[in-house]
């Protein structure tokens, strides 16, 4: 029997019940110096059940998908949406829940079966024997993760969606070390997952990636450390990407700024009256809410309250424009927001997240932005962050630096770190790229949420550069 | 769930074929998630979990999958037989590894955890008795780890475990954070926290002082320091991170030490983590990790035991660290503002990462009640401070010393499962710690 028939043939007489169902299966192949490490799989099913009634909420998760199976969860959300009734934080009853239907395919052109586990097997070995140039490699990775997702959400009140979401995950990791100096590059550390299958590791440029990144791991350990001085930062998308996510996404989410966090990922600097009118960085920042981008990693139609996705400005021309928070979160604060209410899986109930957080293409190119610098630096990779819990105070580190003199790049240098506060390091905005300049990038592995979930989120940026910023290096 | 969790490992006996051996692994929950803002309930909900860990083994071939189980048997049989099925199928299409390595010996033990936890309904309404604006969750129920493998040897380990990890605000970010854990809930213990909680907030009541970024006297509870171990025991004491130059302590390698009074013990006789791992190897009750401030043993997982031609000391895959023990020091908590004199009380570290990884050099916020002190009194409340420092400054040439007193800490992440970690840690008065921002 289908899940949707079980699903009708339990619903309660309640004001408002839900069931998301999710199946998700991954494998991940790696190749470790010359070994292959052992293949992982996972499969993972179950089901949240969600129940309002008159003022009170619950819910309860399970992997038995029994017809009994599910009626023991749901008399669980039952008693807690009792329990909890005159003791809740949110008036639910001014909450209209979607009723949406529809459904949503990732593009997929070559999917992670058609290729054979000794094929994919060859690859990541032939990756990785191109990584270790010399004795100063002490260790390096090659991998590559595939999951697949079904997601099915059905209401009492008419909703049915289904989304089915492909991802892939390579990622590289280069170790040189001489003495005490270890420097490490990698592809992004896990931040290039997209939705799509083994075609995007050419649109990714990830073969031959192993041989470069090795050759930065050995330029950065013979590198100077980098300077201590207030410059010009020049940042690449792959540091970029850790810059909004941190600095913006995080601040602008609305059970942030309602306090549900404050226990644990914190508060924030942002409040609801800032919306509209809040300079919150210079007249070039443009920010999306952008569900709708082919392949990227967090794209889909309908969150996982079944609230439509639709693009959505969050900054324009540097104004604060509307937070990130969904269904239950806008009618709290009585304010518009996004379809970003999501769970890490079957186990965890929904919460406002990121999805796509993107910041768009300004019209500067490379060269103009590089020739624009007379004293300063491009960093390229993240591999260090630190916020405070408003989300103003911030400390990031990235892979590879290089210095800028007179509009050219120079020295490679080692360590480069940056500071500054959120409330006015984005004013200091002075160049954004053009869209030749954009990458797009997807995180694993967003942390937040009492119980924690872990949740994918994905990025997309310009080149840019910030003016007068305090850069540090190593010990 | 043990006699199921045997049940279905006798299952899985009869299911092998030739020369196949399997390794099993249960990581079960169930699991009452409560969570609270502004004295009031955001999202209650329970959680029941099992995921089963199976590698399937052709003498050095094999293939590994995570797959969640219903709990109800002949459904459970039904995963299981398609989950063996595709990882047989996988078998020949992957190379020999030459660095697997799992438990031959029968070594089959079990530690069964009795359920004296308050009704997850009662514990709510205790807790909604407390006033003021707290924040935070209420996670409580049994975790059962189970392990089983075709020899014949079966481990189990339950507890049923609360912990109750709020925050108590007076305004924007300042608050008082606590956390009330434990295996059976007493209502008096409690509210003994919840006032003193209360008391603290009065404190942050007053008005809050910002400092010059410079080095302070600093007095870092046993919380903060929970902080920059949590950062450490990722990729630092593990015998791999070593032997691959990636360790964050790799000056300790070059001859660089701690303060002498600095030892650190993975102690897992004393912690509240399962004995036994992933490929059925039992740990030992303790693990030398630092001794007298000088580097001493690393954790060894099996499979870093083949690659490096060591014994294994029974650590997980990843070796982290489930029990960390910081040896206690000599001076007495009631004595901590007098001898910290004019200098900051920090209660809580957020937000660790690296400035320097091989140097060691850390960042991180404070959070939560710091205070400025001066000649041994609390002044006021200090706004949040970022810092930058190395270990070898904060726990070698500036540490003045540690408390007597011990903290016992257990973690209350959930990412995934609810954590069985946990951590006995004193308080650190550091000299010269450095504030940046």
């Amino acid at each position: 029997m289908h899940i949707k028939q079980r699903f009708q043939n339990i619903i309660p007489p309640v004001d408002f019940c839900s069931l998301r169902y999710i199946t998700e299966t991954s494998e991940k192949l790696s190749v470790r110096q010359k070994v292959v490490e052992p293949p992982l799989r996972t499969h993972d099913t179950g089901v949240m059940l969600t129940v309002i009634d008159k003022g009170g909420l619950g819910y309860a998760a399970t992997s038995d998908l029994t017809e009994t199976g599910l009626k023991k969860a749901m008399a669980k959300a039952q008693m807690w949406a009792e329990h909890s009734r005159n003791h809740m934080v949110i008036d639910l009853t001014k909450t209209n829940m979607s009723q949406a239907q529809g459904e949503y395919n990732s593009t997929v052109t070559e999917i992670w079966d058609s290729v054979s586990t000794n094929d994919k097997l060859d690859l990541l070995r032939q990756e990785a024997e191109q990584c270790k140039l010399n004795d100063k490699i002490v260790d390096w990775e090659v991998s590559l993760q595939a999951i697949q997702t079904e997601q099915i959400y059905l209401t009492n009140t008419g909703s049915e969606i289904q989304q089915n979401f492909q991802y892939i995950i390579p990622n590289i990791r280069v170790i040189a070390n001489q003495g005490v100096e270890t420097q490490r590059r990698t592809f992004g550390d896990f931040s290039n997952g997209q939705q799509g299958g083994l075609e995007m590791l050419d649109k990714l440029n990830f073969i031959g990636k192993g041989k470069v990144l090795a050759t930065e791991a050995l330029q950065l350990l013979a590198a100077p450390n980098c300077p201590n001085n207030r410059m010009d930062v020049m940042l690449a998308p792959d540091q970029m990407i850790l810059q909004i996510h941190e600095s913006i996404g995080h601040p602008l989410e609305l059970d942030r700024i309602l306090g549900d966090e404050r226990n644990y990922a914190g508060t924030t600097f942002v409040s609801l009256d800032m919306f509209g009118n809040y300079q919150y960085g210079s007249e070039l920042l443009n920010v999306t809410f952008d569900p709708t981008v082919t392949n990227q990693f967090a794209s889909y139609n309908f969150d996982d309250e079944g609230l439509e996705a639709k693009k959505t400005y969050i900054i324009q021309n540097g104004i604060l424009q509307t937070p990130l928070g969904g269904t239950i979160s806008q009618t709290r604060a009585n304010t518009a927001g996004v379809a970003n209410s999501r769970a890490s899986s079957w186990n965890r109930p929904p919460i406002d997240r990121m999805a796509n957080l993107n910041v768009e293409p300004g019209t500067s190119s490379f060269e103009n932005m590089l020739g624009s610098i007379e004293r300063g630096i491009l960093m390229r990779t993240n591999s260090s962050w630190s916020i405070d819990d408003s989300r103003n105070k911030f400390q990031f580190g990235c892979e590879w630096g290089q210095l800028i003199e007179n509009g050219e790049l120079t020295q490679v240098v080692k360590n480069p770190n940056y500071r500054g506060i959120s409330a006015t390091f984005w004013r200091n905005l002075s160049k954004v790229g053009d869209k030749n300049t954009v990458n797009v990038f997807g995180v694993p592995n967003c942390g937040k949420g009492e119980p924690n979930q872990i949740m994918r989120v994905g990025h997309a940026s310009p080149t840019c550069v910030f003016a007068d910023i305090d850069v540090f290096g190593g010990v | 769930m043990q006699e199921y969790f045997n049940t279905l490992a006798d299952f899985i006996d009869k299911q092998l074929q030739g020369n196949e051996i399997y390794l099993a692994e249960l990581t079960a929950e169930q699991s009452d998630f409560i969570r609270f803002n502004k004295a009031q309930i955001r999202q209650p909900g329970s959680v029941e979990q099992r995921y089963l860990m199976i590698d399937l083994i052709d003498g050095q071939r094999h293939v590994s999958e995570q797959l969640a189980l219903s709990g109800e048997l002949n459904t459970d049989y039904e995963r299981v037989t398609a989950s063996i099925q595709q990882l047989r199928h996988q078998l020949p299409h992957v190379p020999a590894d030459p660095y697997l390595l799992y438990a031959t010996e029968i070594n089959s033990t079990e530690s069964i955890g009795t359920n004296n936890l308050l009704d997850a309904k009662d514990a709510v309404n205790e807790i909604l008795t407390a006033t003021g604006d707290f924040v935070g969750i209420y996670a409580s129920g049994g975790i059962f780890t189970g392990f089983a493998n075709s020899f014949g040897q079966r481990n189990w380990h339950s507890s049923y475990t609360f912990n109750f990890d709020w925050s108590l605000y007076h305004s924007k970010d300042k608050a008082v954070k606590s956390a009330y854990a434990g295996f059976e809930w007493n209502n008096a213990e409690f509210q003994s926290k919840i006032t003193s909680s209360t008391n603290q907030l009065q404190i942050l009541k007053q008005e809050s002082r910002t400092i010059e970024p410079g080095k302070y006297r600093v007095y870092l509870s046993p919380a903060a320091l929970f902080e920059i171990f949590q950062l450490l025991s990722w990729d630092s004491f593990g015998i791999k991170s070593h032997r691959t130059k990636d360790t964050a302590l790799l000056q300790m390698l070059e001859g660089q030490n701690l303060h002498p009074s600095i030892t650190i013990t993975e102690n897992i006789k004393d912690g509240t983590a399962p004995t036994f791992q992933t490929q059925g190897f039992i740990k030992p009750d303790q693990i030398s990790l630092i001794k007298q401030g000088i580097y001493d043993k690393t954790l060894i997982s099996p499979r870093s035991a083949k690659e490096y031609e060591l014994d294994t000391n029974g650590a997980y895959d990843e070796e982290f660290p489930t029990s960390i023990d910081l040896a206690a020091g000599n001076f007495a908590a009631d004595n901590i503002l007098r001898e910290l004199d004019t200098g900051i009380y920090i209660n809580n570290l957020w937000y660790l990462n690296y400035s320097d990884r091989p140097a060691c050099r850390m960042t991180g916020m404070t959070r939560f009640a710091t205070f400025w002190v001066e000649k041994g009194e609390i002044v006021a409340p200090l706004n949040v401070m970022r810092w930058d420092e190395t270990l070898y400054n904060i726990l070698g040439a500036n540490l003045i010393a540690l408390t007597a007193e011990r903290e016992f800490i257990m973690e209350a992440d959930t990412y995934e499962v609810r954590s069985t970690n946990s951590a006995r840690l004193p308080g650190a008065l550091v000299k010269d710690f450095t504030f940046t921002l």
